[in-house]
């Protein structure tokens, strides 16, 4: 099949793989204190999951799995404000597959279904457009979630319900920015990642300028990558050849579909309907600050949480669990003690559990038949929530 | 016929029913056990016991949505998938009853075409439908149409197949692509809008399967219908105690279901089929059971897929050469594909 099978290329890999062998030998990093390269994406992780590329790689290398994946990053009670929206009689709300799942501290979305709600999969917003069109008596809200490659398609869907004068059209804005995330994560004393494997979807809206930060300010070197196990093999190593070279830049491999400037229209639409609104909640990691989203004056008018003013939900994680610790890289997801038992992917307390793209998730659907349960001693006290 | 829809009337027992019965299920079924006209077909244990020494009975529900698809419809699937449950048990499939729930407002033609596509299919593989039964239920009580089918069939006494048999080297092998029913429906019920070119593989597997009774070597049999080629890699597992590996590069997929595999993250192994067997044969026998299917028409691109190991774990080895273990999905990706 062609864009997938000359990206697999086992031919090729072995190649990459060879070079890196030799590369890895000049590294000033070791098995026992490997080079700690965070993958950003969910993306990413899945694929190395599925092709076993951490198992490829040389042993002065490790991935750890940030916190790239928007529904894994979403507070249980923002999930509780959805679901108070979609019990509203008179309301059809719509949303992405994956998110149908993830538990707030009253059920999930799905639940809200089987209780009575009328709550929909739909796979681009403007499906949700079409639905309010068809509906005029019925309030249709769409729960927008994402970093900043959905943001674009959420921008246009607004438009076009401004334009169209749809009354009955809102969305529940969960957009929320990836940079300050990463900044937030350097900032912090006891993480330590060396490199960064950057996301190739979000970076073909927004180019590669935002991202300079991690080479300029932290001194991290950073390779936009693509999703293929070819694409990610090479990216690190780019990665690793610029430690040996002691150079330090923002790269791109992803040029096929990354443009270095990003797309242009999109980031028009984005600024015309999106605007920064302080910090915002990540599960797992808290607040952070400059990463909310919310919609511009201009729009909103389409506001789902203006329109009908959901409470507001704190909502503390699970004591013991430690989502946490997986997005910043201080554990493995087998590492945390609810991993397997209490949290498997149909009964999932944490949400890196309950979206595919989720490093728990991952891990429990690729590896969890290899790996025994092991619990790092102080790993009960050693809690971030 | 004056109307053109189902209505009460027609699961009413009175006149309206009878009507409809005569002129659509008996004139398209047509048999001696159904024209009797009985509560139930009086079937010959003599016919049986010149078969084989036992009876495979087995009953499935059909509730797929849409119910017409390319490549079929539910009255083709009801007689595919009960007779194909009879043939992977060793047994020749002979009878089929069947009891159809139709929702009020059923287009007559739709039935119509459904009675249609049972009555040729079942004619085609030697199938008799012998014994029915039909409820009208009011307007969203059903959606439009649920067929229940059962069968009865004699397994050959030299047939001894169950996958409590398989050994630790046996070649698991796959009749032909997986995925395309499931592809097919997926792309139809959730409007993608994919202009595939595939089709349900709905078929009856009795005649390919017929051979195969003849073969020493053959150890367990499956249909991969819901759940994919996984589900049944898994029964087997459980069943024997063993485990599995099985080669990505190995299996058979078409280009457009592992396109909308890739565009949607999904995998082929767990998606449904309506026509292909999983076997777990002996690795002697494996050649030879390969040109047995590929020798008709629906197994023309069997392959081996994999081998049961000692180690119980059902394992993927991957392009790179990575092994990863395959999980059974929780949940269906998509219900009511049948």
């Amino acid at each position: 099949m062609r864009f997938v099978d000359e990206f697999r290329d086992p031919a090729l890999a072995k190649k990459l793989l060879e070079r890196l062998n030799q590369q890895a030998t000049r590294l000033p990093f070791t098995a026992e204190k490997p080079m700690r390269i965070m993958e950003v994406c969910g993306g990413h992780t899945h694929a190395i999951f599925k092709f076993g590329l951490d198992k490829l790689l040389p042993p002065p290398l490790e991935f750890i799995h940030g916190p790239g994946c928007p529904v894994c990053v979403l507070p249980m009670g923002r999930i509780d404000a959805c679901c108070e929206i979609a019990a509203r009689p008179d309301v059809i709300f719509c949303t992405f597959g994956d998110a149908l799942r993830v538990p707030g501290k009253q059920g999930s979305l799905l639940q809200a279904r089987e209780r009575g709600a009328d709550v929909r999969v739909v796979y681009s917003p403007l499906d949700a457009l079409k639905l309010a069109r068809e509906n005029p008596g019925r309030q249709v809200v769409f729960f927008a979630l994402g970093f900043e490659t959905t943001m674009p398609v959420t921008a246009v869907t607004l438009q076009q319900a401004k334009r169209q004068r749809l009354g009955n059209f809102s969305v529940f804005c969960q957009h929320i920015s990836l940079m300050p995330t990463l900044r937030s994560l350097l900032q912090q004393d006891d993480v330590r990642i060396d490199a960064f494997l950057a996301p190739g979807h979000v970076t073909m809206i927004t180019g590669t300028a935002p991202y300079r930060f991690i080479h300029q300010q932290f001194g991290k070197p950073l390779v936009v990558s693509g999703f293929e196990p070819l694409d990610i093999l090479q990216s690190v190593l780019m990665l690793v050849e610029q430690v040996c070279e002691s150079g330090c830049k923002t790269e791109n491999q992803y040029r096929r579909v990354v443009p270095e400037e990003g797309n242009l229209l999109a980031q028009r639409a984005i600024r015309e309907v999106f605007q920064l609104a302080g910090s915002s909640e990540w599960r797992g990691l808290g607040l952070i600050e400059a990463s909310a989203i919310s919609l511009t004056e201009a729009y909103a008018g389409f506001d789902a949480e203006r329109r009908f003013t959901p409470g507001t939900y704190a909502v503390a994680d699970h004591p013991q669990a430690r989502c946490g610790d997986v997005l910043t890289g201080r554990c493995k997801p087998h590492q945390c003690p609810l991993f397997g038992t209490a949290c498997t992917p149909h009964n999932a307390f944490g949400a890196l559990m309950v979206s595919s793209e989720g490093a728990c998730a991952a891990w429990y659907q690729y590896r969890h038949q290899e790996t025994p349960a092991e619990v790092p001693p102080g790993a009960a006290t050693r809690v971030t929530e | 016929m004056t109307a053109q829809t189902v209505t009460m009337a027609h699961g009413s027992g009175g006149r309206a029913m009878q009507q409809m019965i005569e002129r659509m299920f008996l004139q398209a079924f047509d048999n001696p056990w159904l024209n009797e006209r009985e509560d139930g077909a009086r079937l010959s244990l003599a016919d049986f016991t010149r078969q084989g020494d036992r009876l495979a009975f087995s009953t499935d529900s059909y509730v797929i949505d849409p119910i017409f698809f390319p490549g079929g419809n539910i009255g083709k699937l009801a007689v595919c998938g009960t007779a194909n449950d009879l043939a992977v048990c060793g047994a020749i499939p002979t009878y089929l009853s069947c009891g159809f729930i139709l929702e009020e407002g059923l287009p007559l033609d739709d039935l119509q075409s459904i009675v249609s596509a049972m009555a040729q299919t079942a004619q085609q593989a030697g199938i008799a439908i012998v014994t029915g039964d039909t409820k009208v239920v009011q307007r969203g009580a059903a959606d439009k149409i649920f067929i229940n089918t059962a069968g009865i069939g004699a397994i050959p006494t030299a047939v001894k197949w169950a996958a409590s048999t398989v050994q630790p080297g046996d070649k698991i092998l796959v009749s032909g692509t997986l995925g395309d029913h499931g592809a097919t429906i997926l792309n139809l019920r959730e409007q993608l809008g994919m202009d595939l070119d595939v089709q349900s593989d709905c078929a009856v597997l009795a005649p390919l399967i017929a051979p195969l009774r003849l073969l020493p070597g053959v150890h367990a049999l499956r249909d991969a219908t819901r759940g994919g080629v996984n589900a049944v890699l898994h029964e087997f597992a459980g069943a024997s105690g063993l485990g599995i590996s099985i080669e990505e590069n190995a299996l058979p997929v078409k280009p457009a279901v592992r396109g909308i595999c890739e565009l949607l993250g999904l995998e082929a192994l767990n998606f449904a089929n309506e026509g292909k067997l999983v076997l777990a044969v002996s690795a002697r026998a494996e050649q030879q059971v390969l040109s047995v299917l590929r020798n008709h028409p629906l197994g023309a691109d069997a392959v081996t897929i994999g081998e049961m190991t000692a180690n119980p774990q059902v394992c993927l080895r991957g392009a790179l050469g990575v092994s990863r273990q395959l999980m059974l999905p929780h949940a269906e990706p998509l219900p009511r594909i049948c």
